[in-house]
């Protein structure tokens, strides 16, 4: 029987020849991740473990991204923790404010994920790898406490759906809006304990960043995993980044589906996610009525360059509108630099934005941007639950980069076409 | 083990984020947590006694954040169980890596009401509803995870491997 893409890496790492859904596994584990709120728990237990080191020091990532840089006197105390602990077992990656990115952007930058990898991290969009073709899910802490101590994780294989994307994209069209219209199909629950390959004509030439923001939303319908079989743009994208030598895997022809849903694309305008949840979707068309407090181009789903580059091509020579506040984040230091190098960072001070440094800052309600009661958000993250940004009586609408610059100068949700 | 406790009911897709809200997850003392679980939703949780009472949920309880501080959260309530209709994936694996014992069952989960006192035994995974009546049983515990609560919990499972 032919193996999916997700089964074929779940294989390959358990030592056996082929699995089927409802296997139980023990998995090798090529990269291990946690950041400053989920590694303080684990670390308590990798050593109730008792392990006198860790697994292996080159394949664990430590990325402070969440409350820092610092925001108040407990975060600095758990950040102190994670670098304690880095320094302890000599962890290879490591990244100190300054170094420090979204763990997400900068985990593919860096290219410690490459094609063929199984990636497990302590934040539940780790699934963003899948991206470059590799297999990755989130997990809690005290799984990823035990993958510290044995570089293995027990995994059960899930039932693959095959998303087909056919069509041309509309214009403002990106991966947002595809992964938000598909989660807008599954529902939030629609996908648990499955994984999604995502494949057809439409994603074959989609760029990596936009690849990134589908795979990074996998988890919001539930997913274990969504990836993308590595073709010519991953392998352009990782060699530049890696001299590690990827392994791609291919889905097999006769491969067993749990079931296919098929998109097409050139009938999908921009997406917008309504409050409270992911799967509260309607076209952009019928959102133009909500008017803003607040727009957010951030976050481990659209704070990449590309992203930052569109918002700034719609936001040039314009002016955020009175009474909206702009904020951008770029994801990473080099995307960041990049940003100013391409003049983009420049075009959003214009515009009335403020730049904050790299972190994931308001998407969680962590800081940098916390909305209070009644206050309305367009934002480029990935949850719009209740109370996620702030006071439980605000609002947060998904959108991606295009609607987030557009709806800044309308003042409400809107396309770069009516500016 | 049979337990007997008051009924907390929640809707469909209750997510980490309004189980234990961000803000809170500068620090990850079970106690400071326990306070503040479901500080938005419901604020008098955290300053009721909520010992031996049960969390009784929609579909999807637990979806989102992987924030492990969620079932922790819940678990240092004092919550004896967790009952759904279903769980999301990440909340299922982390409530059985920590001891927090949860039971799906669609049937109990759409019957019990808010304030009701069940009884519930976590061996056989039945459950009565002692204030309407009415007897559910849960869907069984698959194997592997039992003899993850068998060994106390994911670290005990490993280092007894």
């Amino acid at each position: 029987m032919g193996m999916t893409l997700t089964e074929k890496i779940l294989a390959a790492h358990s030592g056996v020849d082929s699995v089927k859904p409802g296997d139980l596994l023990q998995a090798k584990v090529d990269l291990a991740l946690a950041n400053d709120i989920t590694a303080p728990l684990a670390i308590k237990v990798f050593e109730e473990v008792g392990k006198p080191d860790v697994f292996d020091k080159d394949k664990i990532a430590l990325v402070p991204d969440h409350f820092v840089p610092n925001k108040d006197i407990p975060s600095a105390a758990q950040a102190k923790e994670m670098r304690d602990f880095a320094k302890k077992y000599s962890i290879t990656n490591y990244f100190e404010v300054g170094d420090m990115g979204i763990e997400h952007v900068i985990l593919p930058e860096k290219g410690l994920v490459i094609p063929g990898d199984l990636v497990i991290g302590a934040d539940s969009h780790t699934c963003t790898y899948g991206a470059v073709g590799a297999f990755s899910t989130g997990v809690g802490s005290t799984d990823l406490g035990v993958i510290m101590a044995t570089g293995e994780v027990w995994l059960k294989v899930p039932p693959t759906i095959k998303v087909v994307f056919e069509g041309k994209l509309k214009p403002w069209v990106g991966g947002k809006d595809l992964i938000i219209c598909l989660i807008g199909q599954l529902g939030v629950e629609g996908a648990n304990y499955r994984a999604l390959e995502f494949t057809g004509p439409a994603v074959k030439d989609l760029s990596m960043d936009n690849r990134l923001t589908m795979s990074n939303m996998a988890i919001e319908c539930g997913a274990k995993n969504g990836i993308f079989e590595a073709d010519e743009i991953t392998m352009a994208y990782v060699k530049e980044r890696t001299s590690r030598e990827p392994v791609v895997y291919k889905a097999d022809p006769d491969a067993v589906y749990e079931r296919e849903i098929v998109i097409d694309v050139s009938k999908i305008e921009p997406q917008v996610a309504w409050p409270h949840t992911p799967d509260n979707v309607k076209p952009v068309s019928e959102s133009t009525g909500v008017e803003l407090d607040q727009v957010f181009i951030g976050s481990c789903t659209n704070g990449r360059l590309e992203d930052l580059t569109q918002a700034a091509e719609i936001l040039k020579g314009k002016k955020r509108a009175e009474g909206v506040r702009l904020i951008v984040i770029p994801g990473s230091p080099l995307i960041y630099k990049q940003a100013i190098q391409q003049g983009l960072i420049e075009i959003f001070l214009d515009a009335g934005a403020t730049i904050g440094p790299p972190t994931c800052g308001p998407c969680l309600g962590g800081h940098m941007g916390i909305l209070t009661k009644g206050e309305k958000c367009a934002s480029t993250s990935n949850r719009n639950f209740l109370g996620r940004m702030g006071d439980i009586e605000s609002e947060v609408y998904l959108v991606g980069p295009a609607v987030a610059a557009a709806s800044a100068v309308l003042g409400r949700i809107g396309t770069p076409d009516e500016l | 083990m049979e337990i007997e406790g008051k009924v907390w009911k929640f809707g469909d897709n209750i997510d980490t984020d309004v189980i234990i809200p961000a803000r809170f997850l500068n620090v990850s003392d079970k106690d400071i947590l326990a306070q503040n679980c479901f500080a938005d939703l419901r604020p008098d949780f955290g300053s009721t006694e909520t010992t031996g009472d049960v969390i009784v949920g929609g579909s999807n309880f637990g979806c989102g954040s992987s924030r492990e501080h969620a079932p922790l959260a819940i678990k240092s309530a004092g919550v004896a169980v967790v009952i759904a209709k279903s769980f999301a994936r990440i909340f299922y694996r982390n409530a059985f890596n920590i001891g927090l014992p949860i039971l799906e069952s669609k049937e109990a989960a759409e019957a019990i009401e808010d304030g009701d006192t069940l009884s519930v035994d976590l061996v056989t995974g039945e459950i009565t509803n002692k204030t309407k009546g009415g007897t559910y049983c849960a869907s069984p515990i698959p194997d592997f995870m039992r003899s993850i609560i068998d060994a106390g919990g994911l670290v005990e499972y490993v280092k007894n491997k």
